[in-house]
């Protein structure tokens, strides 16, 4: 075990953690933050992504150990109010069906964007890939995505 | 509608939860029932109860109970719509719960399955609401001395327009709940719907896209402990009680002991199917300690023997039969596909098929099969359990929850009302969720630690311990006279353990000399029902097969299809035909109309496809290309004949992801065995449809109908894989026999 100073959100949080516990479980289970999910563990799958430095990252993969001095962004800190244009158009057009993934996929976009502006059909395809939705919602994901575009 | 007065301790416990006292706030500890702080800021100061559907604030702020588990097919939202509708509320005014698991109060059942929230509750739910607005009515009528007719109601308003007089319902809520539910209720005419047919947003959208817990993994309670199973290596194994000192020493790991799920099959329901009965639980304090820990232990294990249970299905006693030994998916196929006469049952015969197969000019014979397939809800199976004082609490996500509540009491010996399921968002299901194992075992799990535990399956964990999609397999023969007319139709349809014979579906009933017919091959592999079941494969390939005939015929595929309907309509054959053929012609029309079939377009090619399940009726028409030696979907258009679509946004919603996740599996997926070890284990190795290879675009079309509605999570998927299989054809020249159709790094052309 040993003690990390984590940025979070914009705030500094300690856990007293194995070095080897990936950041999602340093969220989940030591920090109380749900929102980032658990899918497979080996970073296949998106649910668990969040911004490291502002770039997605999958956290499942990602040692607490190597993310000190880094600033972690995680859904619940991407907007104050819910409000980050990538969760309007989530709304907007009511993505979700059984929503486990959303999360994942809303950091995913919103990343995506905050690099490209206005992505290409082919941009989304290269961002988004990395993101299962087994409901089958991608299409209202791309449209999504290109909806907060327009926003912005 | 009314709540019994004499009610057990177990009603009692589960209607004064609903009655917005005290218990109301025990409910709210599940997260996801929590109303958002907007709503909270007009929460009213006095609740009063109607019925198990809703109540009503002295503020007029109405709570809706959503009785179904909620899986992504957005009944928390769709089902509380029917009882406001009746009601005539704004739907601004509403918060919408999760309704406690209470089989007395909420008929006629709290499942997900099957498609059959909305139509199952059709009834029920409206004259739930329909009822309490006939009390508010004669509330109103008593005090302002006028007669209950002359009463109208309004977006949430008692309005008396000869005198001029109106109020809000709040201000009615506590005389009209005091009165006497009446006994017979008008509803309203469809054409008088405001709410049902509007698109009305997820209720939990917001929460879902801010990430707040609603899920089952999210759940948490003080003390809790997590747990994880170790399960053995391959199909055909059993775990061996072992020493498990050393697991026990490893950081963070307060126990690990082996638990015996079903260790007495004579119980056994339909619902308790596991792939592993013997297990080993490993307990601690965070999900990483115990997911390494787990991880050391090598299990010993030993060779089932071959096996028969009987099983409980909806009343109906029927023998499974699990036979010893490694399965492999080579010998599956090589199985499947030499079959011997004798293994065959025929289920239907209409006319004489042998001799009309005899005196045909022309035979078309072809074979289609599917691979097993993992459920892999996003959501990794878990569950919530706290069982102590005799009593058990299991919050977590399952599709069947009275059912499991039945199992856990069984299996633990605690009195039925004596347990407590709670139902918590569910991160997708698609059948998994069906077999809750995975509640008995967190319930021995949490009794044997006298603490609170929630146990998680790892994604490895998920999918190897599945109860998988059957593998399955049909021979297809059409007979054609000399004149290309079709004159026999031949179904053999088989599978790993189990068909998906749909033997008086289309087009049964439109062949005059029609046979059907059925084998099974037993299997050690755990298998259930996944989205659409039997539908999942046989319409893919039923309809891959109608279009070849069609081509035989030299006929549109979509013509060749109508003038069958028209014969099964006018002159149908045989009996029990389960389909209504106008229904079914119908949508391939309006397919045809929106697709404009008729024209054609430069580099696309286009294939059709309909079917019929879960009493609705879909076409889709696929418009597809080849680009980069892979095919792009470019448009699907979709016809659905579902009755009155209660959301429609919503049910577009469904009926696109199904059609994504239907051509995902059919071009990607499968499950493998060697020597009973599956060969996938995450989504390295198994491959799901992503992002990239979706649909580029859904176009979806519903039939403007005032029947009943019927099922919407599930009829969309299945029609997909033939169409898709007949724009492949028309794309490459090649017909696409074999499930996945796209296997990897071998490119098509066109």
């Amino acid at each position: 075990m040993a003690i990390y100073n984590l940025k979070v959100n914009g705030q500094t949080k300690q856990v007293d953690v194995d070095p080897a516990t990936p950041v999602l479980w340093v969220l989940r289970e030591h920090l109380n933050m749900p929102g980032t999910k658990y899918g497979c563990g080996v970073a296949m799958c998106g649910a668990c992504t969040i911004h490291l430095n502002g770039n997605a990252v999958r956290s499942c993969q990602l040692p607490v150990a190597a993310v000190t001095n880094k600033e972690i962004t995680t859904i619940e800190g991407l907007s104050a109010n819910g409000d980050h244009p990538v969760q309007k158009a989530w709304l907007e057009l009511d993505v979700a069906q059984c929503g486990y993934c959303q999360t994942g996929q809303i950091m995913s976009a919103a990343a995506l964007l905050k690099s490209k502006p206005n992505p290409t059909d082919a941009d989304i395809d290269a961002a988004m890939t990395g993101n299962i939705c087994r409901c089958g919602t991608y299409l209202r994901i791309k449209d999504a995505i290109k909806v907060a575009a327009k926003q912005k | 509608m009314s709540t019994n007065n004499s009610l057990n301790r177990r009603k009692f416990i589960k209607v004064s939860a609903l009655t917005g006292g005290g218990m109301l706030l025990s409910f709210n500890l599940l997260t996801g029932c929590k109303p958002s702080v907007s709503e909270a800021a007009e929460l009213p100061k006095e609740w009063f109860q109607f019925n198990g559907y809703l109540k009503i604030g002295d503020n007029g702020l109405i709570t809706l109970m959503s009785p179904n588990p909620e899986i992504g097919q957005n009944v928390k939202t769709s089902m509380p719509m029917m009882v406001a509708e009746e009601l005539d509320v704004n739907w601004k005014k509403v918060i919408v719960e999760q309704a406690p698991l209470n089989t007395d109060l909420y008929k006629p059942m709290q499942l997900a399955g099957g498609s059959n929230s909305i139509s199952a509750s059709w009834q029920t739910m409206r004259t739930a609401g329909a009822t309490a607005r006939e009390m508010l009515k004669q509330a109103a009528a008593n005090e302002w001395k006028v007669p209950v007719s002359e009463i109208e109601t309004i977006d949430g308003k008692l309005i008396h327009k000869a005198s001029g007089k109106s109020a809000d319902y709040g201000e009615f809520a506590s005389a009209a709940s005091k009165l006497t539910v009446p006994e017979k209720v008008a509803l309203k005419k469809p054409k008088d719907f405001k709410i049902i047919g509007t698109s009305r947003k997820n209720v939990d959208g917001q929460k879902i896209a801010t990430g707040k817990p609603l899920f089952g993994l999210d759940y948490k309670e003080e003390g809790m402990l997590i747990a994880m199973i170790v399960h053995p290596p391959a199909f055909g194994l059993q775990l061996k009680e072992s020493d498990v000192s050393a697991i026990k020493s490893m950081p963070g790991i307060a126990d690990a002991f082996f638990i015996d799920v079903y260790p007495d099959s004579k119980n056994k329901q339909w619902c308790d199917v596991a792939a592993f009965t013997k297990l080993l639980a490993v307990v601690g304090k965070s999900t990483w300690q115990v997911m390494q820990a787990k991880k050391t232990f090598k299990p010993e294990t030993e060779p089932i023997k071959a096996s028969s249970e009987k099983v409980n299905v909806f009343g109906t006693v029927t023998e499974v039969i699990t036979p010893a030994g490694f399965e492999n998916t080579t010998t599956h196929k090589q199985q499947m596909a030499s079959i011997s006469p004798k293994q065959v049952k025929t289920v239907r015969k209409d006319g004489d098929p042998e001799a009309a197969f005899k005196k045909a000019s022309v035979i078309i014979e072809r074979s289609y099969s599917c691979p097993f397939l993992a459920h892999n809800a996003m959501e990794p199976m878990n569950f919530f359990a706290n069982v102590k004082d005799g009593q058990a609490t299991l919050v977590g996500p399952v599709q069947t929850p009275s059912f499991m509540e039945k199992s856990v009491s069984d299996r633990l010996g605690i009195p039925l009302d004596k347990v407590e399921v709670k139902m918590t968002r569910m991160g997708g299901g698609f059948g998994r969720r069906l077999y809750g194992h995975f509640l008995v075992e967190a319930a021995l799990i949490s009794q044997k630690m006298k603490a609170p535990v929630k146990l998680i399956y790892t994604r490895e964990d998920d999918m190897t311990n599945g109860v998988y999609r059957p593998a399955y397999y049909a021979t297809y023969r059409a007979a054609l006279d000399e004149n290309k007319n079709l004159i026999a139709f031949h179904v053999k349809a088989g599978g790993i353990p189990e068909n998906a014979l749909m033997a008086n579906r289309y087009p049964a009933g439109a062949v005059e000399n029609y046979l059907a017919e059925e084998w099974a091959i037993p299997t050690n592999i755990s298998v259930g029902a996944f989205r659409a079941p039997g539908s999942n494969f046989i319409a893919g390939a039923e309809q891959s097969f109608l279009d070849e005939v069609a081509e035989a015929m030299g006929k549109d595929p979509i013509e060749m299809r109508l003038e069958l309907f028209e014969k099964a309509k006018s002159n149908p054959v045989g009996k029990n035909n389960d389909y209504n053929a106008d229904r079914y012609a119908g949508v391939l029309k309006l397919v045809k109309e929106k697709s404009e079939w008729s024209k054609t377009q430069p580099g696309i090619s286009r294939g059709v496809a309909a079917y019929f399940c879960h009493d609705s009726y879909v076409a889709h028409v696929f418009d597809i290309s080849i680009k980069n030696n892979k095919p792009v979907i470019e448009k699907v258009t979709t016809a659905v004949d579902c009755g009155i679509v209660v959301n429609p946004d919503a049910a577009t919603n469904l009926s696109e992801g199904a059609v994504t996740d239907a051509v995902g599996h059919a071009m990607f997926s499968g499950m493998t065995f060697t020597n009973g070890v599956p060969d996938q284990s995450n989504f390295d190795k198994y491959r799901m449809i992503r992002n990239s290879e979706a649909p580029k675009k859904i176009e979806t079309h519903f039939v403007k109908n005032e029947i009943d509605p019927t099922g919407m999570g599930e009829p969309s998927g299945p029609p997909a894989i033939g169409a898709l299989a007949n724009a492949l054809y028309k794309a490459t020249g090649k017909r696409y026999y074999v499930q996945p159709f796209m296997i990897e790094n071998q490119p098509i052309h066109s």
